[in-house]
């Protein structure tokens, strides 16, 4: 008995062996890239649209290259990737896992304003560059000169109102529509922020707030809030939502008929989800974000989104996440190796070419980006930037 | 003091010892699972120090730790650390003091869902005071303290529990706290003041919630009212102190270690299968070790002893 499990026990090891160095002849170079992010927990629905595809995307279409160019040859990237369940407290435990344990060679920046946030310290610790997308702040000065590897993609809260304040400026200035705007939002975060910064820019722009309303999030009867707006007989009506109730707010401006001229909603108006659910009643409805979808970048990034992740790339942070990727791909191979802080610096001074178009960093912060969007011809078009090529002439709402 | 509480005393001040060198070891990943394993340590610990003896399931725990972690975010650019800590502990303490006079007299489920709502209430009540008061609604706590620190305040926290756990077992208060856990209207009857000692315990405990709270902020650095006030927080630490066992002062704290190593390693290993993996392992642990791990652990001392004998 005991020599035949011996014999077993040589057998398996000199098997195990074998594929061993197999591993190793077949194993060129590696290069170790981590992603902490939502996979569960409130913000995984987002996460499972605008982020986890596009790594997926990305990490696929490289290795198709035969992977990274190094100076010291290709390196196939190895993802590893882990849920934080939308707790701080897990994402930087598992930055720090992929920091001291995985010693991978990159990180992905984290989803969403806190986790990103969270994580900051220690990206800046272990000197890894952070390219944050889905952090939407009015500090970036402050945060940028504190870690100085974050950068910011995606815009400020400050230039989203901005811009909804000019194109309602414009078109009242051109006597297509009247002043009086209904304004809602949703008692959290990043609608509350907007709702504060909207108030004295639209004051300046020389709007007048007829309806100023906030309901809490997971509201589900949003009746009374579309049917208030609607008796204060206003010219525009603009929310800055969130997902679910951009989908509430939607239905019950069908069913209420509210018939403005210009309609607003916030997050989740550029997902293929809200024009699937509403089909062509949403022609001219505007939105936060916003794309150019005529650029041959952007089309052949749809195109392979939709091949390789069964889905479709939403309008809005999908190809800015994409970008972000990009960025890190083209910084590392420009210095040809696994150096952040080489790499870091490089992020820093170049320009870069990406599916939005050129970026170059001013300050760790990019200033060129789309703030609105409109639905038009069931494609959700950028109508307004802060400096990107594209932008189409915002139309007017014409009942549902 | 007896010969054993010499040795137990002994015992834990030299764990504790041994846990507080960890920072100088490694200041990377095991920090930052030291870090979680302390905070669960610290609310499983005073979770169980109301909720073992008395039975009533608090699911309060996130309603006390928002609380202190958005003290520390409201007041961080205008008071020093310290000083929130202690304003922390007195608004979890007086927040307490007004839940339990409200709650004492209803049991059961509706203690249950009572305190599952507060949490809920108080994220409300932080939003609009926000809304109306026209801040953002995250607010950012940057401060120079390191993970180390925090690391070493929680045990510190935690230290302070357990004295206090042994104290209260040992004395009238937990004589009258075990009374009303076996049956309360013999409490009543026998003259115990029910409400009074409940109160108190609660008190401990949501005051021990909402110091932790106010200690973790520097780590979040970005406060906002769904992180910190979610329910799962409360959730996790009932979990956690049940398996562990709640009628021993350690018991929680063997139930914090192999749950948060057990969590790591499958979102270690199976990040997309997480949430089935730990529903498959409360399974395993229901049916296999039903007394939590301290009922285990006593049962074998148990076998061993009467063997021996």
């Amino acid at each position: 008995m005991k020599r035949i499990l011996k014999t077993i026990g040589i057998g398996a090891l000199s098997i195990s062996a074998t594929f061993f160095t197999l591993g190793q002849l077949q194993a060129a170079e590696v290069i170790k890239i981590g992603a902490v992010a939502p996979k569960t927990g409130p913000l995984a629905g987002g996460s499972t649209v605008s982020h986890w595809p596009n790594l997926k995307l990305w990490v696929s279409q490289v290795n198709g290259r035969g992977g990274l160019k190094l100076k010291s040859g290709r390196a196939k990237i190895e993802l590893i990737e882990y849920d934080d369940r939308t707790n701080p407290g897990e994402t930087i435990k598992a930055v720090q896992r992929l920091a001291t344990q995985d010693k991978v060679d990159f990180i992905i920046s984290p989803y969403g304003t806190g986790l990103n946030l969270a994580a900051a310290p220690i990206f800046a610790k272990y000197g890894y560059p952070q390219i944050a997308v889905t952090a939407i702040t009015d500090k970036v000065p402050a945060l940028t000169k504190r870690y100085p590897n974050l950068f910011f993609l995606l815009g400020n809260t400050t230039a989203f109102t901005q811009s909804v304040a000019d194109i309602l400026k414009k078109l009242v200035a051109d006597g297509k529509i009247g002043n009086r705007v209904a304004m809602v939002n949703v008692a959290d975060a990043f609608g509350i922020e907007l709702a504060n910064a909207a108030r004295p820019i639209f004051k300046a722009a020389g709007l007048d707030i007829v309806y100023d309303k906030s309901y809490p999030l997971g509201t589900q009867d949003l009746s009374p809030v579309v049917k208030g707006a609607k008796a204060a007989n206003p010219d525009a009506f603009i929310a800055w939502s969130y997902p679910p109730d951009t989908f509430g707010l939607t239905a019950q401006a069908k069913i209420v008929g509210l018939n403005v001229k210009a309609f607003y909603t916030a997050v989740a108006t550029a997902f293929p989800v809200y024009a699937g659910k509403f089909g062509g009643a949403i022609e001219n409805v505007l939105g936060a974000g916003g794309v150019n979808p005529d650029s041959a970048e952007m089309k052949a990034y749809r195109k392979a989104h939709k091949e390789v992740t069964g889905k479709d790339a939403d309008y809005w942070a999908s190809p800015v996440v994409y970008a972000s990727l990009q960025i890190l791909e083209q910084a590392i191979e420009a210095v040809g190796s696994k150096d952040r802080k080489a790499v870091t610096a490089h992020i820093k001074a170049n320009s870069f070419n990406t599916v939005i178009g050129p970026v170059r960093f001013n300050n760790q912060n990019n200033d060129k980006f789309w703030t609105v969007g409109q639905w038009q011809n069931g494609v959700f078009h950028g109508v307004s930037s802060t400096g990107r090529p594209g932008a189409k002439t915002v139309k007017l709402k014409s009942g549902w | 003091m007896s010969g054993t509480d010499k040795r137990n005393f002994a015992l834990a001040a030299m764990a504790l010892a041994m846990a507080a060198l960890l920072p100088l070891f490694d200041t990377g990943y095991w920090l930052a699972l030291g870090v979680s394993l302390a905070m669960y340590g610290v609310l499983a610990t005073s979770w169980a120090m109301f909720s073992g003896p008395t039975h009533y399931i608090s699911l309060a725990t996130a309603a006390f730790f928002g609380t202190g972690m958005y003290i520390v975010g409201g007041g961080v650019e205008i008071l020093p650390f310290p000083v929130l800590v202690v304003i922390a502990a007195v608004a979890g303490a007086a927040l307490a003091v007004l839940v339990g006079l409200t709650t004492m007299r209803i049991s059961g489920v509706y203690f249950v869902i009572f305190t599952l709502g507060l949490a809920e209430l108080i994220r409300q009540v932080v939003t609009w005071v926000q809304t109306t008061m026209g801040s953002s609604s995250g607010l950012y706590v940057l401060t120079e303290i390191t993970e180390s620190m925090i690391y070493w305040q929680l045990l510190l926290l935690l230290a302070v529990v357990y004295l206090v756990g042994w104290r209260i077992n040992r004395s009238r208060l937990g004589l009258a706290l075990r009374v009303i856990g076996n049956d309360e209207t013999v409490a009543a009857h026998v003259g115990i003041n029910t409400a009074k000692a409940k109160v108190i315990l609660f008190v401990i405990s949501g005051t021990v919630a909402s110091v932790t709270g106010a200690l973790l902020a520097p780590r979040w650095t970005y406060v906002e009212p769904t992180i910190a006030f979610s329910p799962m927080i409360s959730f996790q630490v009932v979990i956690m102190a049940l398996l562990g066992g709640v009628h021993r002062l350690w018991g929680p704290l063997c139930g914090v270690i192999p749950f948060m190593l057990l969590w790591d390693l499958i979102s270690a290993q199976f990040p997309n299968q997480t949430t089935l993996l730990l529903g498959v392992a409360f399974l395993l642990i229901v049916y296999l070790i039903p007394n939590g791990v301290v009922g285990l652990i006593e049962s074998r001392l148990k076998r061993r002893s009467s063997g021996n004998g």
